[in-house]
């Protein structure tokens, strides 16, 4: 007994100079680690000490606590279902009335329904267009126009609508492929000028950036899901998750030598919506 | 002192009665009692160290360029949210130690309610008259899981901005209304500048109230109901057996809180989390890579890895591929948690009231049941990482994927017909080690 009442006093001991340790670490500038290590050791003491105090010098028992039955069914709830019946049915002889209370309720409960609609703008077409148009200049993160002579061939560059830096849906991957590559799918023959093509950057599995590019293999991967995209075959989806190609960006090259949208992405971007299709 | 001022409020109250039957109240003394507990004080701790960050985190999504301590950041645009993050991390004395015990603390939080939940389960506690208790403790996790969510989403930062695209999508999935429940959500397409001032209010006030109004009841049913125990020498079905609270059980009781606060503060010191200053601010086209979720979100993240190119389109609508893995598995699966105590009662037609616990070998198919459900969940959570695994044998993602898939719907019947074995084995034994004393095989075998 002696010596657990050592232990405790050398656990509360601990608990005594941690504490008076992270008050010096914190007044001293503070430093994570040995605050988190100090904290630990100082609750850690009391929490030790009492412990071994519960074990040595506390009461066990065991004891015995006898459970009373639940069900209340004896003596109350028939008192209690009849008392409410009988309210009811005070309620119930004005039946009018009551109905009429119901469909108050009712409607007031509709009203109150209405703020939500306040939460957000309709989705309306928003999700079926992006910031790009025909004749829309491509520009980097940082806001300056691309040149396609500066994207040198197998490279990759994010480009956005001029304008529109932030927006979610309009980043673009350009692809420089060396020409005559690029198997374009119908109708879009002239989308890829001097090999350049442009895919929406938003995986149409969940959304993420498809951010790695393969330039040997010329596939997109996404780092989420690990969709794999076939650049050369209008980005198609050849593994993972994803169901539908990058939408295609239409691109053309203006005459100082800029890369130029000619028009918005072939289909919606991003992740599949229920009414996608109704385009 | 205290006897003058209990005296006072006694002649107010009238609590003696009430107060005698509190401290004489008896709790089993069985370490696995510990698990809820432990939930309980990572709440505490979660709600100490969140009321501090919360005194310094700024939700806004007004656009700064930073200039502070952190130098490999000097100059970048980014978030107010984001910035403030990262002062309160390196501009704040013992901000980041807070930031890191709160981002340990939720982890430890949702571990434990899982853990306590196995327990629940596996010993039967869910039966009449729990099963209100159950239904708490599910939601419970479901707004557990939630408000970690929420939480690692606040910062703005790179990793966080993917998840909540990744949630915006998921949202939009939902069939028919899809669209509008992502748009009112977020407050408009994504990203919108109203989601972090929501996050922060869903964060530190809806969800926090809710779980405490809810675990405050989750207690008051189990003072009501009073503890399960094990059967033993002296526990019956109508006694509990144990200690009493003061002094004994609550001195355990405090120390298991402090231990666990102790646990969290080295942790939170020493095993760096969340670095989102190594991640950089979110910006709309970028990502990390590797990009996953905290753990407790690990499951959904695998489901969508493994979830074939799969969707449904028809009369020009679609249900598309994440809705399955993403909204399905997590609504069945809280479904099925939800309707567990309702399902078994009603399969095995035992609808009586039980306050002695089942050791798991006494109920050979609800553990296996169990533990195969368990091995299924385990697949899908260590299918997240299938780049990363594949990774080090330097195989395609691919294969990891397809075993991952073989695995999930192959491991959890072999689980759960091995348990089975292993159960009615050690059943049998027990009831050989006590024949001669009247037994009754299957029902339950006494402890000691």
């Amino acid at each position: 007994m002696a010596r657990r009442g050592g232990w405790i006093g050398f656990a509360l001991l601990c608990t005594l100079v941690a504490s008076v340790g992270v008050t010096i670490v914190y007044a001293e500038g503070g430093q994570p680690q040995l605050e988190g290590l100090l904290l630990a050791v100082a609750l850690g003491g009391i929490a030790l000490a009492l412990v071994g105090w519960a074990k040595a010098f506390m009461p066990h028992g065991p004891h015995v606590e006898e459970r009373e039955r639940v069900p209340s069914e004896i003596v109350h709830r028939p008192d209690v279902i009849q008392y409410v019946d009988e309210g009811a049915e005070e309620i119930g002889r004005r039946r009018f009335l009551a109905r009429l209370l119901g469909l108050a309720v009712l409607a007031l409960g509709g009203a109150a329904v209405f703020p939500i609609r306040s939460l957000g703008s309709a989705p309306g077409r928003s999700l079926f267009k992006t910031a790009w148009k025909p004749g829309v200049r491509a520009v980097r993160e940082d806001g300056t126009f691309v040149r396609a002579s500066e994207v040198a061939v197998d490279s990759i560059l994010t480009v956005f609508p001029e304008g529109h830096t932030e927006d979610g849906d309009s980043p673009a991957v350009l692809i420089h492929l060396p020409e005559g590559l690029y198997r374009a799918p119908p109708h879009r023959a002239d989308w890829s000028p001097q090999g350049f093509v442009a895919f929406s950057k938003l995986c149409t599995h969940a959304g993420c950036p498809v951010g790695l590019y393969q330039a040997p293999s010329k596939q997109l991967f996404c780092p989420c899901h690990q969709s794999v995209f076939d650049v050369i075959d209008g980005a198609r989806p050849t593994s993972g998750p994803a169901t539908r190609p990058l939408p295609q960006l239409p691109i053309a090259i203006d005459g100082s030598g800029f890369i130029v949208a000619a028009g918005d992405f072939s289909d919606p971007v991003g992740p599949g919506f229920w009414n996608r299709d109704r385009t | 002192m205290i006897r003058r001022l209990y005296k006072w409020f006694d002649d107010r109250l009238g609590a003696s009665e009430f107060t005698e039957h509190a401290l004489k109240k008896v709790f089993p003394d069985h370490w696995s009692f510990m698990l809820g507990e432990i939930a309980l004080y990572c709440f505490v701790v979660l709600v100490a160290t969140g009321i501090f960050l919360g005194l310094f985190f700024d939700p806004t999504s007004t656009k700064v360029t930073y200039h502070g301590p952190y130098l490999p950041l000097n100059g970048v645009p980014m978030s107010r949210a984001y910035e403030s993050v990262v002062n309160l991390s390196f501009g704040v004395r013992a901000g980041l130690v807070m930031r890191q015990i709160h981002h340990w603390a939720a982890l430890v939080f949702i571990a434990s309610i899982v853990v306590h939940l196995c327990r629940i389960y596996f010993t039967g506690a869910f039966r009449r008259p729990r099963e209100i208790n159950w239904v708490i403790g599910v939601t419970l996790l479901l707004l557990g899981i939630f408000n970690g969510f929420t939480g690692y989403s606040m910062p703005d930062d790179l990793l966080s901005g993917t998840g909540l695209r990744i949630a915006y999508s998921v949202a939009l999935s939902i069939p028919v209304v899809g669209t509008w429940i992502a748009f009112l959500v977020f407050g408009g397409e994504f990203p919108s500048n109203a989601i972090i001032g929501r996050l922060f209010f869903t964060h530190v006030f809806l969800v926090p109230a809710a779980l405490g109004a809810l675990i405050g009841v989750h207690l008051a049913i189990i003072w009501r109901q009073k503890h399960t125990q094990f059967p033993g020498r002296l526990e019956r079905e109508d006694n509990v057996v144990g200690t009493h609270l003061w002094p004994t059980y609550a001195a355990k009781s405090v120390a298991l809180f402090l231990g666990v606060f102790a646990t969290l503060s080295a942790i939170g010191g020493l095993v760096q989390i969340n670095p989102v200053w190594l991640y950089g601010p979110f910006r709309p086209e970028q990502v990390t890579s590797p990009a996953q979720p905290d753990w407790f979100l690990g499951w959904i993240e695998g489901a969508l890895r493994l979830f074939p190119s799969f969707e449904v389109r028809a009369l020009g609508f679609e249900i598309p591929s994440v809705f399955y893995p993403a909204v399905l598995v997590p609504g069945l699966t809280f479904m099925l948690l939800y309707a567990w105590p309702f399902l078994e009662a009603w399969v095995t037609g035992d609808h009586g009231p039980h306050h002695l616990l089942d050791r798991p070998r006494d109920r050979p198919v609800r553990t296996a049941l169990g533990a195969a459900t368990l091995t299924f969940y385990a697949m899908l959570f260590f299918s997240a990482s299938n780049d990363l695994i594949a990774k080090g044998p330097a195989v395609p993602v691919d294969t990891v994927t397809m075993i991952f898939l073989t695995l999930v719907f192959a491991l959890p019947p072999v689980v759960a017909f091995g348990t089975y074995k292993l159960m009615r084995s050690l059943r049998d034994q027990t009831v050989k080690a006590l024949s001669g004393t009247t037994s009754t095989p299957g029902k339950f075998a006494p402890r000691s």
